[in-house]
């Protein structure tokens, strides 16, 4: 490097955001539709799924029919570049404990990729510490956020059903799509032992809602992005809006370094690299927004050390990174019988199951704590990378078309009618719980390690308790009831106590929250109810740090909810010269 | 063909595997530039990745006429659609373990197990057997409950050849078209169809048919 030296921006933003997924894309919108001039930094590329297409695309076109690669870990149709390793940024593990990290380093980030499940906290979500006596109270309630959950949908669109139930708010919705066959003897077999089962959430357009976006036209893939943009991505639906304001600069591949403050301690910006040309780069604002991610923002602060920031900026508290949780998740899958030989017609659907199961029961009857709810999937899918795996467990043990069972496994033009023959009558189902937000759960910076970019990279420690543990151990008891009931057999997922139930590793299913978490007390809290640091008026995190508890729903629709919430607040505290 | 002369013709035709390779190693070639226009989206670290896979070559010829063999034994042409070989599964297999290093070794391994089960019992590899020999060999692998306990590693290796070709097969064009996916396109979903549901027994009630998207 001839010449190290840090290029700023010669403009001053109102507002810089550093991420563009829910939380960034969504302040980026309400920021600039009030006029406000805003830097939004992303640290990977610009990515529109009009252009960037995979959606209905055949699995020959893939090289790899569509198997996982080192580029996208959920398949190589899927909308997200990235996964759960990034070359050159790495991040590391303290007393051989667990964590594992998904990040989507692009326009949108996860957005990209999510199961478009769009459920709303409820009100005992926002206060169960009241309820066990676990964790911790939220400063806000559901009444607080309620609004912000209505201005949502309509912003962004939702379908489902009113239902009444206490705990699961009904939203504005959308018509639901109608079941699939599978989901209706799910259906059925389910609410047959006590299990509700009712029409899916999802950020999808089943309606149109204005000109800028499509209407679902039903071909199973969100994940890959929406050409029409029918459903929901932080890039599609809030970025490109907001670019259109006017009022926002995009900063691609911007690999945020630290947050800068003055003597007074108050931000002024954010330094980082630009990854095209490797160049160091400051850019100014008046106020900073932190949305990188609740682990990536909580690397941030604590990288972004001053001397009125010694323990890192917003850390008086000593409890960023701390509090760390991700929904717990167990699953298991079957076959069923009925279902060999079935009839051939379109059953795509949109991209996501059609019903889902909300959690239904009264924790203080059971074991565990906390809830969670169950996801559903099967039917005809089309063939992809493992298609016909493993036949030789299912055609020599259950009758093929002559009504005989054969040799499991074989070759030649039997075999070749067993994959049609047994193709389409496989299901499955997945649990999605609340974990308890525990201190001693954390991500901080490694002592001794930096990423490519010489930025010190997060250590996580991170155990599950015995309350995951059995929640896992009943979501199990519940699914192999529910496919008994079916009529359909266990055929993977059927794990026991030796591997905890299958619960699987933190942070597979991507809801990791609670690094920066919100609270009334600035002793044991990082941001107040606005998503406004304690330590640093000029300074929010609207991501899923300031979480207090993740409730057993996704996430993304509170975090959007949060940070409109929080921006209105911004703009109302900018206009009185608060800030 | 004797032993010793069989012996020297696979090693001939199989690639790095061991020191008695090295005298009769052939020059490398250099790929021509393969043009490669992928029609899904692609970042720039994707296309470069896979251009260069594809100028790699993994498995011989030998190997690969073994695996053509091998992939029409387990996926033939009949009434409804055409073979593995016909819809490219070689190629698919050769790409495959070049992007998934894992199936490296057993493939390669496996292939050199299946040439020397064949000599053992047919006094030649297994591109040289005939139909019936070949037949015979294959059951003895394909079949994992049923088969030696002596030959698991080749039921190992026909499983994998049976997933991979299966794989490849009904992902192709030809595979799709012959299970029947008739998804992948712009449509209306307006639950099952009236007769589907009358065959399983099954209905939507009358609240979901309530509440439902309805289309015109």
């Amino acid at each position: 490097m001839p010449h190290f030296q840090i290029k700023e921006s010669p403009k001053t933003y109102d507002v810089v955001i550093v991420g563009s997924g829910a939380g960034g894309g969504m302040a980026a919108y309400t920021l600039a539709n009030a006029g406000l001039k805003i830097a939004l930094l992303e640290a990977g590329p610009m990515y529109d799924p009009a252009k960037n297409v995979t959606q209905l695309k055949w699995s020959y076109e893939s090289l790899r029919r569509g198997a996982a690669s080192d580029f996208r870990h959920f398949g190589d149709f899927d909308a997200a570049y990235g996964g759960w390793e990034l070359e050159g940024e790495p991040y590391t593990h303290k007393n051989g404990t667990k964590f594992d990290w998904f990040r989507a380093r692009m326009l949108g980030g996860r957005t990209n990729h999510w199961g478009r499940i769009s459920l709303r906290f409820g009100p005992n979500d926002f206060k169960h510490k009241s309820i066990d006596g676990l964790g911790d109270d939220w400063p806000i309630s559901y009444d607080d956020v309620k609004p912000y959950y209505d201005k949502v949908d309509r912003l962004i669109g939702v379908f489902g059903s009113p239902e009444n139930l206490p705990n699961e708010p009904d939203g504005i919705f959308l018509p639901p799509p109608k079941p699939r066959l599978h989901e209706l003897f799910i259906k059925d077999a389910a609410t047959s032992i006590g299990v509700p089962v009712i029409p899916s959430r999802l950020s999808i357009l089943t309606q149109k809602i204005n000109d800028k976006r499509g209407q679902c036209f039903y071909c199973a893939q969100c994940n890959r992005g929406c050409t029409v943009h029918a459903d929901f991505s932080s890039s599609s639906v809030l970025v490109n809006p907001a670019v259109a304001t006017g009022n926002v600069d995009v900063f691609p591949n911007a690999m945020a370094r630290e947050v800068s403050t003055n003597n007074e301690g108050r931000a002024t910006g954010i330094s980082y690299v630009n990854k095209d040309d490797m160049q160091e780069h400051f850019v100014r604002g008046k106020v900073v927004v932190l949305a990188a991610s609740a682990c990536e923002s909580a690397r941030l602060l604590l990288n972004s050390k001053s001397s009125m920031h010694s323990n890192g900026l917003a850390n008086s508290s000593e409890v960023v990174g701390k509090y760390l949780h991700d929904s717990t998740g167990a699953s298991m899958g079957g076959f069923l019988p009925q279902l060999v030989g079935r009839k051939r017609y379109n059953e795509d659907g949109v991209g996501g199951m059609h019903v889902y199961t909300p959690w239904w029961l009264d924790n203080r009857k059971l074991d565990f704590p906390r809830g969670y709810h169950i996801e559903y999937w099967g039917g005809m899918r089309m063939p992809a990378y493992g298609f016909g795996f493993g036949m030789q467990h299912t055609n020599g043990k259950y009758p093929g078309r002559d009504g005989t069972i054969k040799k499991g496994g074989g070759y030649g033009a039997s075999l070749k009618d067993d994959y049609r023959h047994f193709y389409g009558a496989t299901f499955g189902m997945a649990g999605r719980g609340e974990a308890i937000a525990r201190k001693d759960n954390y991500c901080e910076i490694d002592p001794i390690t930096v990423d490519k970019y010489g930025i010190p990279v997060l250590r996580f420690h991170y155990t599950w308790s015995d309350y995951e543990v059995k929640q896992a151990r009943h979501m199990k008891q519940t699914f192999a009831e529910i496919i008994d009931k079916m009529g359909g057999v266990v055929t993977w997922g059927n794990d026991g106590a030796e591997n905890d139930y299958g619960l699987e590793a933190p942070g597979r299913i991507i809801h990791e929250v609670g690094t920066t978490r919100m609270g009334d007390d600035r002793k044991r809290s990082v941001v107040n109810k606005y998503n406004q640091a304690h330590d640093c008026k000029n300074l929010f995190i609207v991501d899923g740090g300031p979480f207090v508890s993740q409730a057993d729903k996704n996430p993304t629709w509170t975090i959007l909810a949060l940070a409109m919430r929080a921006s209105e607040y911004m703009i109302d505290e900018i206009k009185k010269q608060n800030l | 063909m004797d032993r010793r002369k069989y012996l020297k013709s696979l090693i001939v035709g199989t690639a790095g595997t061991g020191l008695l390779l090295e005298s009769c190693k052939t020059e490398v070639k250099e790929a021509p530039e393969q043009l490669y226009q992928p029609t899904i989206d692609r970042t720039v670290e994707e296309k470069a990745y896979e251009r260069k896979l594809l100028n790699e070559k993994f498995f011989d010829e030998h190997e690969m006429k073994t695996i053509a063999i091998l992939a029409d034994i387990i996926i033939p042409r009949d009434d409804f659609s055409g073979s593995a070989t016909d819809a490219g599964v070689p190629d698919f297999i050769e790409f495959i373990v070049k992007d998934m290093p894992k199936h490296q070794l057993p493939m390669r391994g496996g292939l050199r197990w299946l040439d020397l089960h064949s000599l053992k019992r047919f006094n030649t590899n297994f591109v040289s057997c005939s139909d019936e020999e070949r037949i015979r060999i294959v059951d003895d692998i394909a079949y994992p409950e049923h088969a030696a306990a002596e030959l698991s590693q080749g039921v190992s290796f026909f499983n994998l050849m049976r997933d991979l070709t299966a794989t490849g097969f009904f992902t192709s064009k030809m595979g799709i078209a012959d299970l029947g996916y008739v998804g992948n396109r712009p449509n209306q979903w307006d639950g099952v169809p009236k007769d589907v549901l009358d065959k399983y027994g099954v209905s939507y009630d009358q609240r979901t048919l309530d509440i439902s998207v309805k289309f015109t």
